[in-house]
This record gives C-alpha cells, structure tokens and sequence, in this order.
C-alpha cells in the first residue's frame, strides 16, 4: 500500500471513530433540552431526574468527541499539507467560525451544564444547557459546510498551478450556502437526531421489562418514540432530496451509488446486489426504472451512468454501493423499530412483548452504523478527487511523510481507539445499570431541588 | 498596505490565541503535573474538580490557535502540522488520554482504577507541557524546511540540549501556574499542603527561565535581532524580570490572587519575548533564511482576512464574557456535589 492509501486509511478510521460520538451528543442535547424545558415549565423533578440522568450519558459521549475531535484538527495538515496549503484560504473560514461561534460556546458551557446543578437557578442552568445543545448543533452547521464544499465548491477562485495551486476566497456566502450545504446538513442533523431518540428509546426499552425505574422509562420513551417516528419520515424526504442534488452535482457518486455503468432513461433501483466493477456488472434484485422516477420524475429523461466518464474518474463501484445500501437497510430497521414502538405504545405492552422489545433495545445499533455508512458514501463516492473536480486525493498528500510515519500513527491511533471505544462502552453500561436512582459518593452534597424549601434534597 | 495590517492583526490573535490557551490550559496542565503529589482520594477529587468546569473550555484555545493558523496562513499550519508531524502526534495523546482520565477517573469506586486514570492524568499533563515547550524550542531553533516548504529533518533532530531546555521550561512555568493556581481554590489542610509545593515550584521555574534565557543569548542569537534593532524593546525584558520577582514576593504574603496575576504575566510575557525573537518568521527554515515562511509570505488572500476578522470581532468578545462568567460562577474555593468528578 502506497502512503496515500495509508493515509485514506488513517483519515478514515479518525474521522469515522469520531463521528460515533458527535450525533449521539447531538441528538441527546435535544432530548435534555426538552426533558429540562418541562421540568421548568411544571417545576416536576420527576422531569429534573430524567434530564439529569441524560446529562450523564451526554457528558460521556461528549469528553470522547472531544478527545477524538483533536485529532480531527491537526489531521488536515498532518498527512494533507498540500490540500491544506490549497484549501486553506476557502476552507479555513468556515473552521474558525466553528471554533470562535460554535466551539466555545459547547465548551464554555458544558461545565456549567455538568456541574452547575447547585450552583445557578434552573432558569439560568436551562440557558446552558441550551447555549451547549446550539453549539454542538451549530458545530455540525460549519463542518457539514466546509465539507460541502468539497463536494460542491463555490465561491472561489483558482490561482497559480502544480503545487502552488490555490484556491482562493471570491464568496463567503456562496461558499457557504454552497448547492449541497443545505441538503446535506439537514440530513446530518436528523441521523444526529435519529442517534439521541434511539438511545433514550433502547435505554428505556431496557429498563421497562425488568420494572425497573418505569415510571422515568416511560417519560422518556415517549419523547424518544415521538422524535424517532417525524424523523424517520422527515429523513425520507431529506434522503430524496440529497439524492438529487447528487444526480445534479456529482452524477459519478450517484451511479456508484447504484451500479449504474451505462446511461439509460429506465434506471433500475437495485434492493441488493454485489458489483463488480472489472466486468461492468451488477447482480441484483432490481426494481425496473425507480432510480429514473426519483431522480428525474419521469422515465424518459436518461440517467447518467459511469459509461460519460474515464475510468480515471470513477470512485471504486462496490465500496460506495454497499455503504450506500447499508445506510439504506439501517433506515429500514429504525423505520421497523419505530412502528413496532408506536403500536406498543398504542396497546400499552411496553413490559409484555418479548421479541419486539429486545428488538428496540437493539435498535440503537441502527442510526449509529447509518450515519458512518452515510459519511462512507459520501466520502468515498467523491473519489478520485479530494474536492470535486479540482484536486485529486493522490495530489493533496504530504510530501515529507512517509509510509513508516504513516504506520507508526495508524497503529497508535487503532490501539488508542480500540482502548477508548472499549471504556465508552463498559461506562456505558455501568451508567445505565446505575440509572437514574444512581447513589452519590461520600462526602458530596446532593443535588439541591430549588423548588422546595432550603435544605431538603430531591 | 491594507492586506499587510491584516496579516499583522491576525499574527497579533493567533498570537494572544496562544497566550489563552497557555495561561488558561497552563494551570489545568499544572494541576495535573502536581496531581500526584496528593494523597488522599478526596485531595485528588479537589485537585480534579478545580479545573473540572472550566478545563475543556480552556483547550477550546487551542484548537483555535491552529485554526486560525489554518485560515489566515494556510502554508504554516501545512508546514508546522506535516514537519511536527511525530510531535503532534505525542500532543494528540497526550490530549486524549487526559481528557479521557479526567471525565472517567471518578466514575469507579474502585481504587485501581482511580489509580490507574490518577497516573493517566498526571502523565498526560506532563508529555503536554513538555511538547509544547520543544515544539517551541523547535521554532526558535528553525525546522529544515526546503524552497517548496517540505520537510528535510528527522524526528531525532526534535530533541537537542536546547529544545529539551525549553520543554522543561514548558514542564517548570506550568506547575508553578498550577500550584499558585490551587492556592486560590483550596482551603484548611489541602490549602496549608498546596503552600509547601509553592515555593520549590518557583525555584525550578526561575532556574530553567535563567539557563533558558542564558543559552538563547549565547546560541540563538537571531533571537535579540530585533531587540539590539529597537533597543527600547528591551523594557519588555527587564519588565518580565520584575513580574518573575512579583510572583514569590506575593505568594509567600499570602497574595494568592495578586501572585496568579502575575503568574499569568510571566507566561504572556515569555511569548512576547518569543514574539518579539522570531518576528516575522512563522516557520524559521534551518536550511536557508530565504526558505523562511513569514507573516507575510505566507498569509491568505484580503477576501478571507476580510470575513475571518468580522467573525473574531462579533465571536471573540462574545466569548471573552460569558467566559468570564462561567469563571465568576465557578469562583472560589472548590467543594464536592453529587455532580462533581
């Protein structure tokens, strides 16, 4: 394998391990926000312990996006100079907005939101914990942004050629607002939302079997069921519309998407199937023409197959296919999980049914593998180019890193991440075998109830 | 003329950037290098819980520091990230491990475990302090970096007397920070322990900022260019002279506030005087002056300026108060809730 084969390699696994944390913090933010909100709007600490229980899950998954999120940082000019150096001007802009507006704001305010119980009034620890769940989303705002605009670029200008080549800054908002930037974002943030409603929803699901902690599983399964079931629908649309903007922008992406090699005007949606790209072929069970109806609306405008292009130019077929297929097969499950919830909900036979609830628990694997299957999409379906049409991965490498560099970190960073996945999940567990009731340590204060009079405690 | 004080500005805030980050971070990274240093369970839980709320903001500047480094000189945040590329990596650890070892050390009651993540923590801290400071050394040093700004060095060539010297100086200011730092928050018997590490801290401080000082003059001597230039700018030596002075004089009064003040004025006037050696190079190449990436060879184009400069004035003061706030909600002595690490 040649250093930038190592160095996709690298990116990959930091950016993928990575973004296991930043949705499940993004959708839990949601939750607390609404779990908080009732709480001081009915002054119930029922709704108090509920939020409270969820900020523990959060801040878990929070101190790792953290831990992780650095590496994201220096990783551009670590194995990328020469894509730094060229993206720099453009890309930049979009990276300290996120730090200076959104960044600080998650930060400065987590602290206040974890430990801030006692110490300020409900009204203004419910401002942090707002000031936290907008700046994470506002986080997700700029990066789905600058990488938009890899996908998409607009707003800028090409200067000098070779490895002095650069693109340089023309249009802030264009660059920003560039044509996928919307689309992609919205379907970002509802798989972040996905994340959270399907946590809170397996959590609950785990307690309500074993009668354990039911009245607090019950409160939050239903905001959970509730977020699930607009989402799940609402990323339907999204997930139409993203598509489209693909076909229009990047049509290579969308016919490794579905294994379209030839243009044809009956493109067919393919359920399952296996590529191979030396042979042109695709094994699949097919539905006839229902690519050419979402993409197009009709079925006589054609559907651009990998056939207009050099093979020079075309992602690796089966890889972007199967992780695309896969992020398809995990929306399915949630959409099962989601209507299994409401009929559940519907009978009132949350502690009996078995099969179905052992299945919700699992659902929580669902969003997870959704949202890495998505970015794999996206991101291998851009190749060969690292920003679409104007450089090439191969080119945007550093020149003075070399392979046994590039080892040495890949293992590190595996053993690391092996280590810190393996913590994530074992404290995980012990956070929500604890549960909401969890015991304090000797000598804390406890949490104060500021709704009742000095002194008593919740 | 326009573009020129823009790049002038913005090396102006990635500059105090680093400032933040290393008066701010530099008492969390101090408190860690002396976590060991307690005994009891509850001494390490005030040790944590000192810098619990605030600490992640803290390292917010950092991030800050090199993505501003990104946006307004693209070639030095490629050059400084793919030539430290080993240095970074041992800094990316050093994060995360101690990120980690703060947020899950109190979640077990178990006692190896704590343990385990105390030492974690400590470790961290240390490898953080000390690579900053050689990746200073470095810079000071200048980076063998050719005309097309690619690295020609080894990562053996990171360590030599003189960068391992400015990483105990990073190692040495930190812990001096971070002991004057739990001054502030502790009180009764912790507070009468934390007085003893005061002073031998100031010690080994003044005694790396001597050998520090001495060796620049002596084998860096681009180092005083400017200086022997502008001669007036050698106030701002002898001004970090008096405020060294000013932290042992207030400390042993009992001053702890006064004394982190001016705890935290050596360290801002420490990158002045870096500021004030390196000016205008970002990157010193080794190899060739002429390869040098400067402030002004390497910025990005008035377009961005223009954008990234509105964003810091409308984000930064946001930031600077409720930064400030969080910290006035946070003052005090530390003590333990149901909530705490």
């Amino acid at each position: 394998m040649d250093v930038v084969t190592l160095s996709r390699i690298q990116f990959a696994l930091t950016s993928g391990f990575h973004y296991l944390y930043p949705p499940l913090s993004i959708g839990l933010s949601l939750m607390i926000v609404i779990m908080e909100g009732i709480y001081i709007k009915k002054k119930d600490p029922r709704y108090r312990k509920i939020a409270i229980f969820w900020t523990k899950l959060f801040a878990l998954s929070f101190a790792l996006g953290v831990a992780t999120g650095l590496v994201q940082l220096f990783a551009f000019g670590n194995n990328w100079s020469i894509y730094s150096r060229f993206v720099g001007d453009v890309f930049g802009s979009a990276l300290a907005a996120e730090g200076v507006f959104a960044f600080f704001l998650e930060a400065g305010f987590v602290g206040l939101m974890l430990f801030g119980w006692n110490r300020v009034k409900p009204g203004i620890h419910y401002l942090a914990t707002i000031c936290v769940a907008f700046g994470a989303h506002f986080s997700a705002t700029w990066i789905v942004a600058a990488n938009s605009w890899m996908q998409t670029p607009a707003g800028y200008r090409i200067v000098g050629s070779g490895s002095e080549m650069r693109a340089e800054l023309t249009d802030f908002w264009a660059m920003i607002f560039n044509p996928s930037f919307l689309d992609r974002l919205t379907h970002v943030l509802i798989g972040c939302w996905l994340t959270g409603a399907f946590m809170v929803i397996s959590v609950s699901e785990y307690y309500l079997p074993k009668k354990r902690h039911v009245d607090f599983a019950k409160r939050s399964m239903r905001w959970g069921l509730i977020i699930a079931v607009v989402m799940v629908l609402l990323q339907l649309v999204s997930a139409d519309s993203s598509a489209r903007i693909v076909a229009k922008y990047q049509p290579t992406k969308l016919a490794a998407m579905e294994g379209i090699f030839e243009t044809t005007s009956d493109a067919p949606m393919n359920l399952v199937g296996w590529v191979d790209q030396s042979s042109r072929s695709v094994k699949a069970i097919k539905v006839p023409g229902l690519l050419n109806i979402l993409v197009n609306r009709d079925l006589h405008t054609p559907v651009v197959g990998l056939d207009q292009y050099p093979e020079t130019d075309w992602p690796k077929v089966n890889m972007v296919f199967q992780s695309y297929h896969l992020m398809i097969y995990m929306w399915g499950g949630m959409c099962l999980a989601a209507i299994l919830g409401l009929i559940m909900w519907k009978r009132k036979t949350f502690e009996k049914a078995k099969w179905s609830l052992r299945f919700m628990v699992f659902s929580v694997c669902f969003p997870f593998i959704a949202n890495e299957a998505g970015w794999f999409t996206a991101e291998l379906g851009r190749q060969p180019w690292v920003v679409w049409n104007l450089m090439r991965t191969t080119q945007g490498a550093s020149p003075s890193v070399d392979k046994g560099m590039v080892i040495g970190s890949l293992i590190m960073f595996s053993v690391i991440y092996i280590f810190l996945f393996a913590l994530f999940i074992f404290l995980l567990n012990r956070k929500i075998q604890d549960g909401p009731e969890a015991k304090a340590l000797k000598g804390d204060a406890l949490y104060r109830n500021p709704y009742m009079a000095e002194g008593e405690v919740t | 003329m326009v573009l020129e004080y823009c790049q002038i500005i913005w090396y102006l805030i990635i500059g105090v950037s680093v400032v933040m980050y290393t008066v701010l971070d530099g008492f969390d990274l101090g408190v860690g290098c002396l976590h060991l240093f307690t005994k009891t369970d509850n001494e390490r839980r005030l040790m944590l819980n000192a810098i619990g709320p605030v600490w992640d903001g803290n390292e917010v500047w950092l991030i800050i520091v090199f993505g501003a480094m990104f946006v307004g000189f693209p070639p030095v945040y490629a050059t400084i990230c793919s030539s430290f590329y080993f240095l970074i990596m041992i800094l990316i650890t050093g994060l995360m491990i101690r990120a980690v070892a703060i947020e899950f050390r109190s979640k077990q009651e178990s006692r190896t475990w704590r343990k385990t993540w105390d030492v974690m923590f400590s470790i961290g801290s240390f490898v953080i302090a000390f690579t900053i400071g050689v990746l200073m050394g470095n810079i000071i040093k200048g980076v063998p970096i050719d005309q097309n700004e690619i690295f020609r060095g080894s990562f053996a060539g990171f360590f030599t007397p003189y960068t391992v010297l400015v990483g105990v100086l990073g190692v040495t200011v930190f812990m001096m920070h971070g002991a004057i730092y739990m001054l502030m928050k502790t009180e009764g018997e912790m507070h009468e322990r934390v007085r003893r590490w005061v002073t031998p801290n100031i010690i080994a401080f003044v005694a790396s900022y001597i050998a520090t000082t001495v060796t620049t003059i002596v084998y860096k001597p681009h180092m005083i260019n400017l200086m022997k230039e502008t001669p007036y700018l050698f106030i701002v030596a002898v001004l970090a002279m008096l405020v060294i002075i000013c932290v042992p004089f207030f400390a042993v009064r009992g001053k702890d506030g006064t004394a982190f003040i001016f705890s935290s004025l050596t360290i801002t006037l420490l990158f002045v005087l870096f500021g004030l050696g390196t000016y205008p190079d970002m990157v010193r190449s080794s190899l060739d002056p002429s390869y040098s990436l400067t402030l002004y060879n390497s910025s990005a184009t008035m377009a961005t300026f223009k954008v990234v400069l509105i964003v810091a004035g409308i984000g930064v003061p946001l930031v600077l108060a409720y930064g400030y706030w969080i910290y006035r909600i946070f003052r005090g002595k530390v003590s333990l809730d149901e909530a705490s690490y």
